[in-house]
């Protein structure tokens, strides 16, 4: 398999006044096509710092960054934001989805900073996305129509739309209840199987197990990686919950 | 990304806001809407002033008393009396260019008949008076020759001495009237004229030969003001420098002393009144210019709100693919969409009033031409003026910091 993300001798540093804070401090990590990585770690060891540059978002102090086999440290912003655009899907843990616009519109969004896509194509396409994570019924709600979990879904259906060669979620469970937040990871377990190359951020550590790799971050550095065993398969999870009765 | 989009997305956004967008439309409706009603007010007075003045006689040249400084009139008793009948004798023999003149004597005093009395002008004019002022009697007739010669006491009335001396609709004609003690038989009544611009009542008066003013009434030798009549529109300069030589020599008045009489044309009328109206244009244009700017300080308002409420928008847009331009155009295209909508209701709303505040003073209804595409371009302009220091301020922010805004 091919090195999709390779991260070399990369550092971060943030300047808030005179104190200089290193959020990460030279890491190195490597993710292959076809990976579903979890970054785990304390708070405030550099995960998302970590997350936001692998997203293009940001640039690196020091080291390289090499995405699908282009540097990134030598982009201008605007060609890191067609980077973006092509390459990246974006997943966040308060969704972001714009107030008062349907589903479908905010699975079209990214599309329409594509010229090369047109109105019908996009409409198109993000019916698609809505439908494989399984809100074709909900195209025209808004987001305050929707629960938690269904607006991470068309926020899922929105990093999809624009088939990244990567998708990142930062703490995409961390405002969902349990049940909610497997059937999110059954949703990304789901994309991966069919290739989608995932890294995401958790805290916690049975969603982590959802991914293939864990790697785990402390004070702006690796402290070690592992190959996750046994896995959790979230769909068989899903399961053997117990369905909530109150 | 295409315009159409981006207005696609600019429009969608102030949708999410309707009522607001309104609100802040309203500001920019009221400024063109003012500006155009405003620049219509000064413009409809204009030409109706412009209309009331070509009214009050036919390309009429007036020749008064005294001379005229820079300052004003110079009043002197000598001087106060300069004009005679004989001037306008002279001036029909010897001004090609004056087509009738008939000299003019006032008094004021109490009409009287029977029980009713009315405080009104005396006129003594000549035969060519109906000709000059552009009047006609609508009942009864005109004074003749012999009784301007004779002095008669035979007079005609404006309808507002008819009104408050006979009643409305009465037919004054045969009846005898006095003015000043003096008795004088009605022959005639002068048609309707109504006000003119400057309020006064043109219908408020009383004809007789001048001669019988001057000798029976006033008992003074001299005349008050000469009007005249030139050939045509274009003749009334003309004729004012025939009737300034004619009467200098007339006067025997050495080269290097002043006329002892003033002319004034409706050239000169007009051209004064004109400078009034053009200020009172500006003027009015200005306020409704600080409106339309207040305006757009509104909309500038609105989209720094906007920008710092739509922050995390604004971030998202940018980690999708939105580039620095793309925000700033969307912004612009939010602004200006805006103001342009703004300045079309404004123009119609403008357009509108015009027409209601023309018809109710009775005035000409003038939009001024240009003034529509004017407003809407200068709408453009503030659209992007004032939208675009809070669309660069959206642009310039970096999308992390964005994201993370609360
Ligand atoms: N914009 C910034 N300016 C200054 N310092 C920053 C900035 N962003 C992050 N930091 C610092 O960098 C370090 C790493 O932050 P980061 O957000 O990557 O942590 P994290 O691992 O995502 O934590 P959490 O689990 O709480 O989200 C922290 O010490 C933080 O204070
Ligand atoms: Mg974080």
């Amino acid at each position: 398999m091919k090195n999709l993300i390779e991260i070399i001798k990369l550092k971060k540093d943030y300047y808030v006044g005179e104190v200089t804070v290193h959020a990460l401090k030279g890491v190195d990590m490597v993710v292959t096509e076809g990976e579903f990585v979890a970054i785990m770690g304390a708070s405030g060891s550099g995960k998302s710092t970590m997350l936001n540059i692998i997203g293009c978002l940001d640039k690196p102090t020091l080291g390289d960054y090499i995405l699908d086999g282009i540097n990134i440290s030598g982009l201008s912003k605007n060609e890191l934001a067609s980077y973006r655009n092509k390459k990246l899907g974006f997943v966040f843990q308060t969704y972001n989805l714009l107030p008062r616009t349907t589903a479908l519109d905010n699975v079209e969004l990214p599309l329409m900073y594509n010229s090369a896509v047109k109105s019908k194509e996009r409409r198109e396409r993000a019916l698609a996305a809505l439908e494989s994570v399984g809100l074709s019924d909900r195209i025209y709600h808004k987001p305050n129509q929707l629960s938690g979990g269904q607006q991470q879904r068309v926020a899922i259906a929105r990093s999809l739309v624009n088939d990244p060669v990567v998708i990142l979620a930062d703490e995409a469970t961390g405002n969902l209840d349990t049940r909610t937040s497997y059937e999110i990871m059954a949703l990304f377990q789901e994309l991966n199987s069919k290739g989608k190359t995932v890294v995401f951020v958790t805290h916690e550590p049975d969603i982590a197990k959802c991914a293939t790799r864990n790697i785990i971050f402390k004070d702006g550095v690796i402290l070690r990686e592992s190959v996750v065993r046994d896995r959790t398969n979230a769909r068989e999870m899903l399961a053997s919950m117990p369905v909530e009765v109150d | 990304m295409s315009i159409k989009n981006l207005f696609k997305i600019a429009l969608n956004a102030l949708l999410r806001n309707k009522f607001r967008a309104f609100l802040t439309m309203l500001g920019i409706i009221i400024g063109v809407a003012s500006v155009i009603t405003m620049l219509g007010i000064g413009e409809g007075s204009k030409v109706s002033i412009q209309q009331q003045i070509a009214g009050m006689g036919l390309n009429l040249v007036t020749v008064v008393p005294g001379s005229q400084q820079r300052g004003g009139v110079q009043f002197g008793a000598s001087t106060m009396q300069s004009l005679k009948e004989t001037d306008v004798d002279v001036i029909l023999a010897d001004c090609p260019a004056v087509q009738a003149a008939t000299p003019e004597v006032r008094g004021n005093g109490q009409a009287v008949f029977g029980a009713l009395n009315w405080p009104t002008s005396l006129y003594g004019e000549n035969l060519s008076y109906l000709q000059i002022r552009e009047r006609s009697v609508v009942s009864g007739r005109m004074f003749t020759d012999r009784e301007l010669s004779g002095a008669g006491k035979v007079c005609l009335l404006g309808q507002t001495v008819v009104k408050n001396l006979f009643g409305e609709g009465a037919d004054p004609v045969g009846q005898v009237i006095r003015f000043k003690k003096i008795p004088f038989l009605v022959i005639g009544v002068l048609d309707p004229k109504g006000l003119n611009t400057f309020g006064q009542d043109q219908d408020d008066l009383i004809l007789a030969p001048f001669t019988t003013v001057q000798k029976r009434v006033q008992a003074i030798t001299w005349v008050q003001s000469i009007y005249t009549s030139a050939i045509d529109s274009k003749s009334t300069e003309l004729a004012a420098a025939q009737i300034t030589e004619t009467l200098r020599r007339h006067h025997k008045i050495k080269a290097s002393d002043q006329d002892d009489f003033t002319i004034r044309n409706q050239t000169q009328l007009l051209s004064t009144f004109s400078s009034v109206s053009n200020i009172l244009t500006v003027l009015l244009g200005a306020i409704a210019g600080i409106s339309l700017l207040v305006g757009g300080i509104g909309i500038m308002n609105i989209m720094y709100v906007s920008v710092t409420e739509r922050t995390r928008e604004i971030g998202l847009r940018m980690a999708i693919g939105g580039k620095g331009r793309d925000i700033l155009m969307q912004f612009l295209a939010e602004s200006m969409l805006l103001s342009i909508t703004g300045g079309i209701i404004g123009i119609m709303v403008g357009i509108a009033a015009s027409k209601i505040i023309g018809s109710a003073m009775a005035w000409p209804i003038v939009v001024l031409p240009g003034s529509e595409i004017l407003s809407f371009a200068v709408c453009t302009v503030i659209g992007v003026f004032f939208g675009w220091y809070p669309a660069k301020k959206a642009s310039n922010l970096d999308p992390i910091d964005a994201l993370r805004y609360e």
